[in-house]
């Protein structure tokens, strides 16, 4: 089988086709470096993406937050169902785990601004 | 009557780069006046990850990336004002300002690094038809009410301008909740990163429509719908095929415009493609000790290069103000209409000279080129080139100093 | 029980207010829109006519040149901004200069003082950017431009300062006449006063029907304008008419008193009296004459467009009538604008002709401070303020310069503001280059707190218009 990605691991969104049986890449030419080959083996295994969101305080600021690694794309909805459960009511730093290892995936969610509560 | 060497405006992620630089290059006396009440400028809203590639080799988010260049400010000591709105500069680098605990704050500076960053461009400018209902917003105002105010202004959203803040909007408002019905391009190509549209919108399988518009805003109180078409080779609606969709919110993502008034108040002249100031190639402005970088000179595509521009102008201030800029010569850098504009448009000195510049249209194996006359003194291979993606080539001093006439042209041939 | 009700907040009924208050009445302004000025005091060409324009003989001819020999004054009380930039109207051919000449005629008729012929030589002195077809003009030096939702607010504030009421959100659905009175009802409602005053605008006539047998009706009559970045706002200083048609005086091209461009109106004759949409046949329109008429327009530098209605009577001139304690001013479509104090003044005389008691309000304060105030003042007078009131240092609006101070003033005075339109009507913020895509999400939080409502129930224009929906997740909602 053959097909078009748009790598995404950079700005640069090299255009790669490759080639593939199965999860087995045969043939792969257009990227330019070779984290866009984990990317294409990524995409025919299970694509993973990082997610980026807010979470709640019991003040009047939201805390914006990531995941520290990618996730599974196909659990991109059930990792905002749990996000939003959280409301924070201490102070947190850049940095400090949210939810550790969120909904197994192995990914924390950190926060990615300070917030003094 | 305050002095300052350095009075850096704007504290987003070319103002910090600027004043950092300025500082690290000998320049101790900086100011940086921020208008909103913490460091960052946009990025405090652009939670999505994909900043600091470039500049710290790692994939962080908006507040993250304006993290690193605060704590950099802070670590040096270099004092800022937030909550302070600068309401005039003059031709001799006088500056007033609006603080709400100092009044009016007037600063006399030996240098000004000029760093405001951009505006939207609104729904007026695009004059769609129709009527005015709550529900039509800028993508970055909805970013704001989704990222820093925590409310959804959308339920079911279309989006017209596919740049990388309503690629960016269309996957947020979607986690969030909302149904994306689809993202209108009046181009034929989008005019943001390609791993945007794959990650935004192909991922939640949001159709991008190229070469279409919204040609009319309905609904009397809160929009109701919105009537998009497809546009011919001259970007003209074609009305059988008028398509209405019901929805609740147009988010508009067509464009973002350089904040020089300021610039203009003091009598500095803007280059009319890029709206910003006519630079060389230390990023002074056609008034000595007024440098300019970042989104306020040309709109960048990654927070990263507006940095590193500012690093320039921060160190070039430094020096002004230490020993004064040499101006040893006077080059004018035109292009070739395929290439819109450059970024200097003009070089005073024999050094090395990092250009950004964009084109025109779509463009599949390049070659860019700069010719001194009829000779070409610099070239670069390319496999495509596109407006929505800057390009950066830098002319050695060698080749600097080899430069004849007083006008080189910045141009590429495609195949 | 009210000593007069009037029906409608726009100029007429905002001002009428304003010179009922002078006296020691019990005034109340019913409005069914959220806030004032929301019909065609709203969204016209703000401008204050010389007075050349009506037929001699007509109402229109008198309140004109009347009110705007009044508007300098109640302007500059009601702290509005006033210019009295003069007009132009420009002949293309002989036969323009030939309604040139009778326009010259019929305002000295009409009584109009400053009026002058040019011809292109010296048009192009006074006007170096008009366009090269045009070959005279007739000059009227006492043409003027104001802000005119600004007038309907200001005089709505001052005449609320000196103890009238507005009741907003009150669409009058009956009217009927009772024992010595009249019982104005709306949905939820009922208001009892001695006197009305019907000043509903295009709808004033639907409403004189519950009233009164009479012919008298309206149509509304579209105009569609564009408003450009202050950056075109100096390409010419008067406002810049063309020659009148039947339907109007033409596309216009003509500064602002805040320093944008306006170009409009566009003029159709339409039946629904809410269709405020703008089309792309109106766009066309405005561009090919706006050009025509002054060189320079820079189609790139629109901010934003917008249509208004007028309120067309079939009589071609204001009907104002007065009977059985009941005063009707229908049809008030241009010069209305430019008659308004005029018209309320006589509406107040023909109320005490009526037996309106007419006792003097000697605590009346004829001044009112425009609420866009700050950008004025010296460096000394900003930093008393703000030592004051830290919120007079702080800009919300970057693009008008538009302190949290006044943004405040406009939540908290008279007539308060209570939606983004309404803030954005009183201080100029979100009216800039950026059109509110930087201010809007932080005058919707002040909205919020000083009015007291949730975040997501603040409106861009009242109930309906709502501009967020819920909190994306928990927490603590926006106090």
């Amino acid at each position: 089988m053959k097909r078009d990605f748009t790598c995404i691991v950079c700005p640069k969104g090299c255009q790669i086709h490759a080639e593939f049986e199965g999860s087995e890449i045969i043939n792969i030419e257009g990227h330019t470096c070779k984290r866009g080959v984990a990317y294409v083996t990524d995409e025919l295994t299970c694509p993973k993406r990082t997610l980026t969101t807010t979470v709640a305080t019991n003040s009047d600021i939201m805390v914006p937050v990531r995941t520290n690694a990618a996730v599974p794309k196909e659990l991109l909805f059930d990792c905002m169902k749990e996000i939003n459960k959280i409301v924070l009511d201490k102070s947190v730093k850049t940095g400090d785990i949210i939810i550790k290892d969120i909904l197994g995936t192995g990914a924390d969610v950190i926060a990615t601004g300070d917030a003094e509560l | 009557m305050l002095k300052k060497d350095v009075v850096v405006i704007g504290g987003g992620p070319a103002g910090m780069a600027a004043a950092v630089a300025a500082y690290d290059a000998g320049c101790k006396d900086v100011l940086i006046l921020e208008r909103e009440n913490a460091l960052g400028g946009i990025l405090k809203q652009c939670i999505h990850n994909g900043f600091g590639l470039h500049n710290f080799g790692e994939e962080l988010t908006g507040p993250e990336y304006a993290k690193r260049y605060k704590d950099e400010v802070e670590k040096r000591n270099i004092p800022y004002m937030t909550d302070t709105t600068v309401l005039s500069i003059d031709e001799n680098k006088n500056i007033v300002a609006l603080n709400s605990e100092k009044g009016v704050v007037e600063i006399e500076a030996k240098s000004i690094i000029l760093c405001m960053g951009c505006r939207e461009r609104p729904r007026g400018a695009l004059s769609i038809s129709g009527t005015r209902p709550a529900g039509v917003f800028t993508a970055g105002a909805a970013q704001k009410f989704v990222n820093i105010k925590g409310y959804l202004p959308g339920r079911e959203v279309v989006i017209l301008g596919s740049g990388d803040i309503g690629l960016i909007m269309a996957r947020r408002m979607t986690l969030e909740g909302a149904h994306v019905k689809a993202v209108c391009e009046l181009m034929p190509y989008s005019g943001g990163l390609a791993r945007n549209i794959e990650q935004c919108l192909n991922d939640f399988n949001i159709p991008l429509k190229l070469s279409h518009t919204v040609v009319k805003v309905h609904g009397e109180k809160r929009v109701t719908g919105v009537t998009i078409a497809r546009v011919d080779e001259k970007r003209c609606p074609i009305k059988e095929t008028e398509e209405f969709i019901p929805c609740d919110t147009l988010l508009l993502s067509v464009g973002l415009i350089p904040e020089n008034e300021l610039t203009t108040s003091a009598g500095i002249a803007l280059d009319p493609i890029t709206n910003g100031a006519f630079v060389d190639q230390n990023r002074e402005t056609g008034t000595d000790g007024v440098f300019a970088a970042g989104n306020v000179l040309h709109v960048h595509d990654l927070a990263d290069f507006a940095s590193k521009e500012a690093e320039t102008a921060g160190c070039a201030a430094a020096e002004y103000v230490k020993s004064g800029l040499e101006k040893t010569r006077d080059i004018k850098i035109k292009t070739d209409g395929k290439v819109r504009y450059t970024v200097p448009q003009r070089i005073t000195a024999d050094t090395d000279v990092k250009m950004y510049f964009r084109v025109s249209d779509v463009f599949k194996n390049v070659t860019f080129t700069v010719k001194d006359g009829e000779e070409v003194i610099f070239s670069k291979k390319a496999i495509g080139a596109a407006p929505g993606e800057m390009e950066e080539i830098t002319l050695k001093k060698e080749t600097v100093e080899k430069i004849k006439s007083g006008e080189i042209t910045v141009g590429l041939e495609a195949k | 029980m009210y000593d007069v009700a009037i029906i409608g907040a726009g100029v007429i009924g905002a001002l009428t207010a304003r010179e009922l208050s002078r006296y020691n009445l019990k005034c109340v302004v019913l409005e069914k829109e959220n806030d004032v000025a929301m019909g065609t005091s709203k969204a016209n060409s703000a401008i204050v006519h010389a007075g050349f324009d009506a037929k001699e003989g007509s109402k229109k001819a008198y309140f004109n040149v009347k009110g705007s020999e009044m508007m300098e004054k109640v302007a500059s009380e009601l702290g509005v901004k006033y210019i009295r930039n003069g007009s132009l109207v420009l002949a293309f051919d002989d036969e323009d200069m030939k309604t040139v000449e009778e326009l010259y005629e019929r305002g000295v008729k009409n009584g109009v003082k400053g009026l002058f012929i040019l011809n292109r030589e010296e048009l192009i002195k006074v006007e170096p950017n008009i366009g090269d077809d045009a070959v005279g003009a007739l000059h009227a030096t006492t043409g003027a431009i104001i802000c005119p939702y600004g007038l309907a607010i200001a005089a709505m504030g001052n005449a609320m300062d000196n103890g009238c009421e507005l009741k907003t959100n009150f669409n009058v659905k009956n009217i009927e006449k009772g024992e010595g009175k009249y019982i104005i009802a709306s949905d939820n409602e009922t208001v009892e006063a001695s006197f009305v005053v019907n000043a509903a605008g295009l709808f004033a006539d639907e409403l004189n029907k519950n009233l009164e047998a009479s012919h008298f009706s309206t149509h509304p009559r579209k105009g569609e304008y564009f408003v450009m970045d202050k950056a075109q706002g100096s390409l010419v200083k008067s406002t810049v008419f063309v020659t009148p048609s039947a339907k109007g005086k033409g596309i216009l091209v003509s500064p602002t008193v805040d320093g944008n461009l306006l170009l409009g109106p566009t003029a159709d004759d339409i039946e629904d009296k809410t269709d405020i949409e703008t089309t792309d046949e109106g766009a066309a329109k405005i561009r090919s004459q706006a050009m025509r008429s002054v060189k320079g327009i820079d189609m790139r530098k629109v901010i934003t467009s917008f249509a208004g209605l007028r309120a067309v009577g079939n009589t071609g001139d204001f009907e104002i009538t007065a009977k059985d304690n009941y005063v009707a001013a229908m049809g008030i479509e241009s010069p209305g604008l430019s008659a308004s104090p005029a018209i309320a003044e006589h509406i107040a005389e023909l109320l005490f002709g009526m037996g309106l008691k007419k006792e003097e309000n000697k605590d009346f304060n004829p001044v009112r401070r425009p609420m866009d105030f700050f950008k004025a003042l010296s460096k000394d007078e900003k930093n008393a303020l703000i030592k004051e009131r830290p919120s007079y240092g702080r800009i919300v609006c970057r693009c008008e310069e538009i302190t949290e101070g006044e943004i405040i003033d406009a939540l908290t005075l008279n007539p308060k503001a209570k939606d983004l339109d309404g803030v954005k009507r009183r201080t100029r913020s979100g009216m800039g280059r950026c059109q509110g895509g930087f201010c809007s999400p932080s005058v919707t939080e002040l909205i919020a707190k000083i009015s007291g409502v949730a975040y997501e129930d603040v409106t861009k224009t009242g109930e309906g218009s709502g501009i967020n929906f819920e909190r994306t997740k928990g927490g603590v909602k926006n106090a």
